[in-house]
């Protein structure tokens, strides 16, 4: 099934896809009263993308550093070269130290690796504690955004599912009680977990601290009362300095939520007194990103959600119509890259807007990557009927008598049987009217009065 | 405003307009001959490929961006009623034809472009005593800068602002959201058929809010998607081409 159809599923409900599209309009409207605070808004972008393709271009080293400097501090530092491999050094750590009770902030490098469900076919028990996190996991689905992972749903929706675990009363629709609820029954997780994983927003290799960024509080939370803390981290999460890391933290958050900073931006260097940090540096197909010259880019990307937030497709369509660990345009580009064949409908659910590539903070290059991406998916072959449409086409365009003579066929069809042509245009009238065709083309109409046009 | 008597300047008519709104190609020719631009329409043109292109078929687009380099080879200027099609000569034969597609990206502007960079028109005299809402295109916004985008922190030139401001009696409304897409985008408009009409919809509904009686856009693939809507829902606003409202302002008012 293709991005378009799972999209028509979600639009068939209009007022549940309007209240979708509006929600994350508004964030992008803060967004953009947030860009607009900042003066130097436009060279910081600038500034990030700077940084962002001088750590790229010695990525390696800068991974290097920020191993010794954290190994320097006190913490482990783990590689792991693909999923796998990450999931197992996790259980291998949980299991040395016995804990089978693990609360996790979020990261959406553990859905990627698909590590929940391979600690629970292990017997442990892993609560998600970022509340969004917690609401889809309790509904047993994947996040639909990488900020808001539970912005499809509605407070009634949370209600509902509250109270079938949490035992709510049955009705309860407002945001404060369900929240307060949550914290109840995730404050019990926290003090009972054994072990705290985080994901990582940035990793500084001068330093060798991580800094995690966090509107609850659930990461710090999470790993202050467990002697256990495991850090987990794409390879792409370094950053060199701390002057660096002052750019994008001025970046995240105002690209994100519109907020000037996240609730909680907390530096950890090193393990707290009496514990354990391990950091688990994942590679999971990114370096094969890195050395892709066409979408290496794509590896800059700091899940600020911005480009979710501003596509218009996006916020009509649900982040799981993508099928994709990361939904919006940044997935349609990571996904089809990975899988082309598999994912081969997500560049074209784009209308080449380019608002994505204007509010990424790092100025990934999005929407020209997406059209790439078209091409290559077509050159390999995955969508034989388009390139035979258009090679057809192709010939007709080439001829203006062909194509004259093809446009009086189309435009008479449409004439003198509008109902066949209905049928046959089925795919633009399902939703439009057919246009009053005009019985001659402009430049049947030019050639009679060509003299007054033309000055030579 | 500039003497281009001894240039020589063609128009660059989209495909869809040649077949469907063959008016809006004469607008145009009316609205360059109110400047003193005597344009002339070399028929051998068809489509500049940005369909094929975009369905990610840049092999058969590559030979019809080859066509256009040589039909549009001996004009000084080359001007289109559209941001989308400019848009692909200006940014997107690069990519299929390398640095050979800049002697023609240099040369090629949208019709309001046109008027105020090349023509220099200061201000555009007429009168249309209508509420009009101005629909953006996006390749014009974003990738022609025609307009400032709602997401940029930095302003850019406002060419077709400027020519409507011009007119004596145009109400300009505003829009809940200045530069949404539309939802044609070509193929999606039939692969993603669900969320085009209704981003389609979301336009018509706030240009409606807004109280336009005309929806104008320098982009006529949009505004035949919005015309599509509109008339499946029976909604009562006109949409016009900007050249069509150039050239109905000129001739005195209605068009």
């Amino acid at each position: 099934m293709s991005h378009g159809e799972r999209a028509d599923r979600f639009t068939a409900d209009r007022a549940r896809a309007a209240w979708h599209d509006a929600a994350l309009w508004h964030v992008r409207e803060r967004r953009d009263a947030a860009a607009r605070s900042v003066p130097e808004w436009e060279a910081l972008r600038d500034l990030a993308a700077d940084i962002k393709a001088r750590t790229l271009a010695n990525l390696a080293g800068h991974l290097e550093a920020f191993e010794r400097n954290a190994t320097s501090r006190g913490a482990v530092v783990h590689w792991a070269a693909d999923a796998s491999a990450h999931n197992r050094i996790v259980l291998e750590l949980l299991r040395a130290r016995g804990a089978t009770r693990v609360v996790k902030s979020k990261s959406m490098l553990t859905e990627e690796c698909g590590l929940n469900p391979f600690l629970e076919r292990h017997g442990l028990e892993i609560v998600d504690t970022d509340l969004g996190e917690r609401i889809v996991q309790l509904r047993d689905e994947p996040p639909s955004h990488i900020v808001l992972p539970a912005i499809h749903l509605r407070k009634e929706e949370v209600g509902e599912l509250f109270h079938a675990h949490l035992g709510t009363e049955a009705g309860l629709a407002d945001p404060t009680l369900l929240t307060a609820a949550a914290r109840v029954h995730l404050r019990e997780k926290f003090l009972h977990a054994e072990a705290g994983i985080t994901g990582v927003n940035f990793a500084i290799a001068e330093t060798g601290g991580l800094v995690i960024c966090t509107n609850e509080g659930n990461a710090d939370l999470g790993t202050a009362l467990p002697p256990l803390h495991i850090a987990c981290m794409g390879i792409e999460k370094v950053v060199p300095s701390l002057a660096d890391l002052a750019v994008f933290v001025r970046l995240l958050a105002r690209s994100a939520t519109g907020q000037p900073i996240t609730a909680y931006t907390s530096h950890f260097h090193g393990p707290r007194p009496g514990g354990e940090l391990h950091i688990v540096i994942v590679d999971n197909g990114r370096s094969d990103l890195l050395g892709r010259a066409e979408h290496a880019r794509a590896l800059a990307c700091i899940r600020c959600g911005a480009c979710l937030n501003t596509c218009p497709v996006y916020r009509r369509s649900g982040g799981h119509s993508y099928e994709a660990v990361i939904p919006g345009p940044i997935g349609s580009i990571l996904a089809p890259v990975r899988d082309p064949e598999r994912h081969r409908s997500l560049p074209y659910a784009c209308t080449m807007c380019g608002s994505c590539t204007n509010v990424c903070p790092v100025k990934i290059d999005l929407h020209d990557q997406l059209l790439r991406l078209r091409t290559e998916i077509v050159t390999a072959g995955h969508l034989p009927g388009r390139r035979r449409a258009s090679r057809l086409a192709s010939l007709l365009l080439r001829s203006p008598a062909l194509y004259a003579a093809t446009g009086r066929v189309a435009r008479r069809l449409g004439r003198l049987l509008p109902g066949l042509a209905k049928r046959i245009a089925a795919p633009w009238t399902s939703s439009r009217g057919l246009p009053d065709l005009p019985k001659k083309t402009f430049r049947e109409q030019i050639s009679s009065s060509e003299k007054d046009l033309s000055h030579r | 405003m500039r003497d281009l008597a001894d240039s020589r300047v063609a128009l660059f008519l989209p495909c869809y307009i040649d077949q469907l709104a063959p008016r809006v190609g004469f607008a145009t020719l009316a609205v360059l001959r109110g400047v003193g631009v005597a344009a002339e329409f070399p028929r051998d043109q068809t489509c500049c490929g940005q369909p094929l292109a975009n369905a990610g078929c840049a092999a058969e687009a590559r030979p019809l961006a080859e066509r256009m380099l040589r039909i549009f080879a001996d004009f000084d200027y080359v001007v289109c009623p559209s941001g989308s099609c400019t848009a692909m000569v200006r940014h997107r034969f690069a990519d299929l034809l390398g640095p050979a597609a800049a002697a023609l990206a240099d040369r090629t502007f949208e019709l309001c472009e046109f008027l105020i960079e090349v023509a220099g028109v200061d201000t555009f005299s007429g009168r249309f005593p209508h509420r009009v809402g101005l629909h953006h295109g996006c390749h014009g916004l974003r990738d022609l800068h025609i307009g400032t985008c709602s997401e940029r922190a930095e302003p850019a030139a406002d060419p077709v602002g400027r020519l409507l401001a011009g007119i004596d009696g145009l109400e300009l409304v505003g829009l809940r959201r200045v530069d949404e897409c539309c939802g044609f985008g070509g193929g999606f408009s039939v692969e993603e058929r669900g969320v085009s009409a209704m981003m389609g919809r979301d336009r018509l509904d706030d240009h409606r809010a807004a109280g336009a009686e005309v929806i104008a856009s320098i982009d006529m693939s949009c505004l035949l998607h919005l015309e599509g809507l509109a008339r499946r829902e029976g909604a009562g606003v006109r949409l016009m081409h900007v050249a069509e409202i150039l050239a109905a302002a000129s001739a005195g008012g209605e068009g």
